[in-house]
């Protein structure tokens, strides 16, 4: 089906009279409406408005912006297409390099990728090449039968993908491309990893995942869910048994980090896995009614952390119809907060209250049961490793917050479960797998990528990974012979 | 396809399943446990393994119906498909040979203490097992207890059937008459784990015990089942579920099962409600 907007005499227009259109805004729903729903907040671009903004790009010959994409999507040529109405194809030149286009448009940090390095940027605002990304693959999605590009014949190469997060399911999606024969292992009960449990609704939506999933699966990927690799089948049993080639680990950083603070085994102190896995997952914001998994209904939380993980909690917690005040409390100032900068623009319009340059000492308690969290002013000292400035406790700044639930955010370790099971593959002492540029580990035929080798990052460095791991395993069943 | 293919009705809300599970049954170990769903949006129980067979593909599970999951589960019929079983999860029992293990199963926790006995026994340990009810009508697993014990001791609260009182008071006697036991092995609800450990800590036994906290999902993803052992946080899905009975906070663990308690009562109100005949409940759709 084809229903590209034809457009017959196009005027073509100068560099200059191209950087004059103002970047178009993305629609949203309004802060006070949205911060009482699941839906998604930003609403996407029409055709017009995504037709308007591409003719902000001066396509580039030596395009920077693809330099700084992780799976060097080729930008300038599709954003080219959408300038021309052509979406199908835009789409076609978008799924080349990226299996997940409409996941990516929506939560890859492009004002540091893409966006960062676009040649108008130093003048007015980057193209909106996320935005764009979005549309295109919406559009697809929309508009009839998603392109399934032609595959080889069969290379008769097993290969098995563990985990089905970002990395796995990129990897995945590139060896099937290939003519492999792709399984992909997910621990959980539905494929998406951290798409699925842990970005919440309103910043993806879980049809979306499901879409790109089905993708893969009409490129010929199997995908078997309920399979814990190590524990339901190690990675030896799965090579020397069961005729697997090749593997790659894409397990991701799922082993929630606690704070190791008085009181934090109180019922209602949550690891933001825990929290988010409830709602999201579990569809917990349905509970009671579709949905039987339980969620807290506290009026009051309190979310430790300055990342997207913390403003994806805190979003998420203010939705729940129970909750009356959210905070987040981050111990260093706003700009050092990792967190997107759309994210938190986006959680203060819906009114979250920050605290920052603050901490928790304590939880405080009463028959097992969490009613507050003690916190405490910081101050911005010397700059520590990671280069931000130190946060200094002020003394006798405590304070108390009333909080029938705190989550966690700070951050999430590798699990063990397949380096305990796995002899001879080498990992730091951190847990993290050890990999090279291409994702090779230590053992033979086995690859690594994402967090479970680079530590907790970001969807699109997982995908990239996911991403030349994919072809170091291709070259290495090939050559195998 | 995690089908039921045989399900049957026990004693005290208990239900026996047999499902189809060969994934599972390959590599179960004793002491290892699944987690299951039986429903999209369901949601997600831990259940330890009571048996398995690898020839056939099948697992057996004890389920206590007593929460909206598992009612819904004892209505389910054989034939009936689960939406999902992972496992084996958790760390096998730690078993040595050479010893004399007394195990002690509560109620359906029988039927977790089943595999590991069953694996004493077949490395030539001598098993003594003490299983309790609340009277002998409700007694679970006696004969399957039998068939791998070399002694079986019974307890019943009212005294209908063996010792009257609870299975640590036959482990009492038996500590106190010294009877030698290298192990002991308790696994039911915590009251009755704890009055375990704190029975067998001045004699100095060797105790176990396997925890049974809130879980989600069982690969050490979300923290709900974290318990404190011996000053340690540890994450009962993936560091146990078995741990050294006398270095468990057993207070901790039971105020944190506590943790949902007014949600699963919300929940349970609402499905008696919605399905408040026994005709709906038997059309309730999965």
């Amino acid at each position: 089906m084809n229903t590209d907007i034809q457009i017959s005499v196009k005027p073509k227009i100068s560099n200059k009279e191209r950087m004059k259109i103002p970047r178009h805004p993305m629609p949203e729903q309004s802060p006070l409406e949205r911060a009482h729903n699941f839906f998604e907040v930003p609403l996407g671009y029409t055709p017009e408005m995504a037709m308007e903004e591409a003719e902000r790009c001066l396509l580039c010959k030596k395009a920077k912006c693809v330099e700084g994409c992780p799976v060097n999507v080729q930008i300038p040529q599709f954003i080219e297409q959408v300038a021309a109405g052509n979406f199908a194809r835009a789409a076609q030149l978008l799924k080349q390099t990226n299996a997940l286009p409409a996941v990516c448009g929506r939560v890859c940090p492009q004002e540091d990728q893409c966006e960062s390095l676009c040649v108008i940027g130093a003048k007015v605002d980057p193209v909106a090449v996320g935005r764009l990304e979005r549309f295109v693959a919406d559009w697809e999605r929309a508009n009839g039968e998603m392109a399934i590009p032609e595959i080889p014949p069969p290379t008769g190469k097993k290969i098995a993908i563990i985990g089905a997060g970002p990395a796995g399911l990129t990897c995945a999606g590139d060896l099937a491309k290939c003519g492999h024969s792709v399984t992909i292992f997910e621990a959980l009960h539905k494929p998406g990893g951290v798409l699925v449990y842990g970005i919440p609704e309103f910043r993806l939506p879980k049809q979306i995942v499901e879409a790109e999933v089905q993708y893969l699966e009409k490129l010929g990927v199997q995908i078997k869910c309920d399979f814990v690799v190590g524990m339901t089948r190690t990675i030896d049993e799965m090579m020397n048994e069961d005729g697997f080639d090749a593997a790659f680990i894409g397990t991701g950083a799922g082993l929630p980090y606690f704070m190791k603070l008085p009181g934090e085994n109180l019922n209602g102190v949550y690891s933001a896995n825990e929290f988010l896995t409830r709602v999201n997952l579990m569809k917990g914001f349905e509970f009671p009614n579709s949905a039987d998994t339980p969620v807290p209904m506290a009026k009051h939380v309190v979310v430790v952390g300055g990342g997207n993980t913390a403003m994806d909690a805190a979003r998420t917690a203010l939705r729940l119809p129970w909750t009356e005040k959210v905070y987040i409390v981050y111990r260093r100032s706003h700009v050092e907060m990792p967190a997107r900068k759309e994210e938190i623009h986006h959680g203060e319009q819906e009114g979250i209250e920050f605290l920052l340059l603050t901490n928790p000492t304590r939880f405080l308690g009463k028959d097992g049961w969490l009613n507050g969290v003690e916190c405490q002013r910081m101050e911005l000292g010397e700059p520590d490793a990671s280069g931000r400035r130190k946060p200094v406790p002020i003394p006798g700044s405590e304070f108390t917050l009333e909080a029938e639930a705190v989550v966690i955010a700070v951050g999430n370790g590798s699990n063990p479960l397949i380096n305990k099971t796995t002899p001879g593959l080498s990992v730091t002492k951190y847990g993290n797998i050890v990999a090279d540029e291409s994702g090779k580990t230590s053992r033979e035929g086995v690859w690594a990528g994402g967090d479970i080798v680079i530590g907790a990052a970001t969807v699109i460095k997982a995908m990239g990974a996911g991403k030349t791991a994919a072809k170091a395993i291709d070259e290495y069943v090939m050559r195998k012979g | 396809m995690f089908r039921i293919l045989e399900k049957n009705d026990l004693a005290a809300k208990v239900y026996r399943y047999i499902i189809e599970a060969p994934d599972v049954a390959r590599k179960a170990k004793a002491g290892q446990f699944v987690i299951l769903r039986l429903y999209d949006d369901g949601e997600r129980i831990p259940i330890t393994l009571a048996d398995w067979n690898v020839a056939k593909g099948t697992i057996t599970l004890y389920v206590q119906a007593i929460g909206k999951t598992t009612i819904m589960m004892s209505m389910m019929k054989a034939g009936d498909v689960l939406a999902d079983v992972v496992g084996p999860l958790g760390i096998p029992s730690h078993i040595e040979k050479g010893k004399t293990l007394v195990a002690l199963g509560g109620g359906f926790g029988i039927a977790a203490i089943h595999p590991i006995v069953r694996a004493h026994k077949l490395i030539g340990n001598k098993t003594i097992s003490i299983i309790g009810a609340r009277t002998k009508g409700l007694m679970l697993m006696e004969n399957e207890m039998r068939a791998i014990s070399d002694d079986v001791r019974i307890a019943t609260d009212d005294g209908s059937y063996g010792t009257k009182g609870f299975v640590t008071t036959v482990l009492k006697s038996m500590l106190e008459n010294r009877e030698p036991m290298d192990v002991v092995l308790a696994i039911g609800p915590v009251v009755m784990m704890k009055a375990v450990a704190d029975l067998t800590r001045s004699y100095g036994v060797q105790t176990l015990v396997s925890l049974n906290p809130i879980m989600m999902d069982g690969t050490g993803m979300c923290g709900a089942c974290r318990v404190v052992v011996g000053d340690k946080l540890q994450f009962a899905c993936v560091d146990g579920p078995e741990f050294d009975a006398h270095q468990v906070d057993f207070e901790l663990l039971m105020a944190r099962q506590k943790m949902y308690s007014p949600q699963e009562k919300i929940s349970l109100e609402l499905f008696n409600k919605i399905c408040a005949t026994q005709e709906q409940r038997e059309t309730a759709v999965w």
